[in-house]
């Protein structure tokens, strides 16, 4: 047996059964391997899809991703797959070849520092230097992947390590015992006892739910108790899904490009439970005075990111998971139905002027009607963009699973991601959402759907420009555009026809529901291009 | 394998330590210790950093580092016309019976006496690594419970050597 055999053992004792990744001299002894075993390897067409597609794969599996690439160009090409995958604390295993372990730090052909280049964005990282270490290593590298807050773990393997005997193989059976890594689980039942008494005592309670309630898997527990508790609910974008965006109980997404009655509930509110969300700028842009006076209670499984931008007046560290299982076993009563009765009061009250986009497809009601008509259980993956904001802000999502490139707004997430999940999981429906930008940053990928045979829904947002920041530069640099214009667009349709996929155009919103019915048909891949405003805003125009 | 004792003149801008740092590690080379401060034009960091390696190692070091943007001036501190000092602090675990036998033995090495408690003393003591590792060698009867080394710092003798920048 060899180091690579070693590798492919470690991932079936792992239980892994689909490696994303791109071949290469310093990865083939590893390629090599895996034809031996029955895990399914899928070919990507460039590094950084790997990461994505193993991403969109882990969240829907909910379990650790796997991804492998070559040496140097490989390597960096995979660099902000882990970047994306680290800031919304995706659990991945990554696995670059390296150059022989002699010839290290000599600049040979495809060699790259990728421990050096990636060690700011990964969880954790190791160089092989014995092949014996292969079993505890990767032992520990899942580990640490999917424990405590989840991330990406990056494994680099010298050629000649691969190549190397390996004596006896033994894997591990108990977790690694780290003497640096002990992640909290259980919340303190102190800190559990000091919640209960502040929502007791609570007139305006809320609970701003984020990425960290999917990742622990307390979706349910979640549900449960603020069902029990009558506790409204606003969401991070990482959060959304977690309650079904018709749950009564449910406010929509905070931030600045939120939901009025979301952001007028965090305002309001006197005491706020955040769960596994960072308070991070984009949802909560002046926290030192969104807090003020407020009791802000922070759970997260992370200790860091408690206080890190806000100082809470209670944290508990910990997973959700746990802690909400713990509250569940409490008995305490809440009332505070005149909040409820208020913010229902505000929800209705509220009038949005958003003028129709005429002669186009107006995206918020595309959303809500393509959402709407996807099943219950579907996946819908966003882009980054204009199209990512208004699907935060209009898609309806049930029994069914949202993901995006939150952290990091990584453009071309959506197809590579879609297509993991679709492998994941290959009864679920999958739609995949993304602008002409994003489009044509990852549309090479649809050759790695045809190959492998995971159809995935997917709708392009056309309005020749990259449509966020035009809007940006509108607002701010008033109309003076510059590098937002995509003057040449490819004809989707002849591009279809190239990737033997079914192609759907509209122009405008006449026989919408129709054309919206047959791109969901069936379990065949579909394209379906949209034309958008060109000058379409997310931002409401003040008039 | 043999030592070699660099010392390196830098921009003294934010991440120089880490890059420096970096480089070694990225290229498997050994740091023994690392010492940084700045130099009389507060400009400019000293480093000094003692490493292992073969001839041809160290050559690509020098070379290496040489290479770095921040890097104004690198040299050897060859041990004949250099001189090196480090600071060590050494924790003794002693009762009053035998303290006096500890404060002897420093007294010869001109180590100082910084800290004293009912069971413990503290010695703090400067020279070059070799006279630290004598003495330390000679606590060997003793319980030392903590040694901090800061790691070497180091000029070259006489004028010559003075690196001047506008």
């Amino acid at each position: 047996m060899i180091g690579a055999d070693a590798i492919v053992k470690c991932l079936e004792k792992e239980g892994v059964d689909t490696v994303f990744g791109y071949s290469g001299v310093a990865i083939d002894p590893f390629w090599n391997s895996i034809l031996e075993t029955d895990i399914k390897t899928v070919l990507v067409r460039t590094e950084q899809n790997a990461a994505h597609a193993a991403s969109g794969y882990a969240r829907t599996r909910g379990k650790v991703g796997v991804c492998a690439v070559t040496s140097g160009p490989g390597a960096t090409n995979l660099l902000t797959g882990i970047a994306t995958a680290y800031s919304d604390s995706i659990p991945l295993v990554c696995f670059t070849g390296q150059v022989d372990s002699e010839l290290i730090g000599s600049d040979v052909f495809q060699e790259a520092d990728v421990i050096g280049a990636a060690e700011s964005f990964v969880k954790y990282s190791y160089l092989v230097r014995n092949v014996k270490d292969i079993p505890r290593i990767i032992h520990e590298a899942f580990y640490i992947a999917s424990t405590g807050r989840r991330g990406p773990v990056l494994i680099d393997l010298p050629a000649d390590i691969q190549l190397s005997r390996i004596g006896d193989f033994t894997y591990p059976t108990e977790p690694p015992k780290l003497r640096t890594y002990k992640p909290t689980v259980k919340g303190n039942t102190l800190q559990i006892k000091k919640v209960i008494k502040v929502l007791e005592n609570a007139k305006k309670p809320l609970v701003c739910v984020g990425g960290g309630v999917h990742l622990s898997g307390a979706k349910n527990e979640l549900q449960k108790f603020v069902e029990k508790h009558r506790l409204p609910v606003v969401s991070t974008m990482m959060g959304l899904g977690i309650l079904p965006t018709e749950h009564p109980m449910y406010y929509g997404m905070v931030g600045n490009n939120g939901a009025v009655t979301a952001n007028h509930a965090m305002k309001e509110c006197d005491v706020l439970l955040m769960v596994g969300a960072r308070v991070a700028d984009r949802a909560v842009s002046a926290p030192d005075l969104t807090f003020e006076g407020k009791v802000l209670i922070h759970m997260d499984v992370d200790p860091a990111e408690i206080g890190k931008n806000v100082g809470p007046t209670i944290p508990i560290v910990g997973d959700a998971k746990h802690i909400f299982e713990e509250f569940m076993g409490q008995s305490f009563y809440c009332s505070h139905e005149e909040w409820i009765a208020s913010l229902n009061n505000y929800k209705m009250d509220l009038k949005i002027e958003r003028p129709e986009a005429k002669g186009f497809v107006d995206s918020p009601k595309f959303i809500k009607m393509l959402s709407g008509k996807m099943k219950d259980d579907a996946i819908y993956v966003a882009d980054v963009g204009q199209n990512q904001l208004f699907s935060c802000q209009n898609a309806i999502i049930r029994e069914g699973k949202f993901f995006t490139s939150g952290g990091m707004g990584t453009m071309g997430y959506s197809i590579p991601a879609a297509i993991g999940a679709k492998l994941a999981d290959p009864e679920r429906q999958v739609v995949a959402v993304c602008g002409d930008g994003a489009f044509q940053m990852s549309m090479m990928e649809l050759a790695t759907m045809n190959q492998y045979k995971s159809p995935i829904k997917l709708v392009v947002m056309r309005n020749h420009y990259l449509g966020l920041v035009r809007e940006h530069q509108h607002f701010v640099y008033h109309d003076d555009y510059s590098m937002v214009d995509l003057g040449f667009d490819p004809d989707l349709e002849m591009l279809s026809k190239a990737y033997h996929v079914k192609y759907i155009r509209c122009e405008n919103m006449e026989g919408m529901e129709e054309k919206i019915d047959d791109f969901l048909t069936g379990d065949e891949a579909c394209i379906m291009e949209v034309l958008n405003d060109p000058m379409e805003t997310v931002a409401v125009k003040k008039a | 394998m043999h030592k070699k004792v660099f010392q390196l003149i830098v921009d003294n801008t934010s991440g120089v330590l880490s890059r420096i740092a970096g480089l070694f590690s990225r290229r498997g080379y050994n740091i023994h210790s690392i010492t940084a401060g700045v130099t009389a034009d507060p400009r400019f960091t000293r480093i000094t950093i003692v490493t292992e390696g073969d001839d041809e190692i160290l050559e690509q070091i020098e070379k290496q580092l040489r290479k770095l943007v921040d890097v104004r001036d690198i040299r050897e501190l060859v041990p004949d016309n250099s001189v090196y000092r480090e600071l060590c602090m050494i924790k003794v675990e002693v009762d009053a019976v035998k303290r006096q036998g500890i404060i002897s033995i420093a007294d010869i090495f001109r180590a100082k006496i910084i800290d004293v408690s009912a069971d413990s003393l503290m010695i703090e003591m400067t020279g070059d690594q070799s006279k630290i590792d004598a003495f330390i060698a000679l606590l060997g009867d003793y319980r030392i419970l903590e040694i901090a080394r800061t790691g070497i710092a180091g000029l070259q003798r006489g004028t010559d050597g003075v690196v001047w920048f506008d």
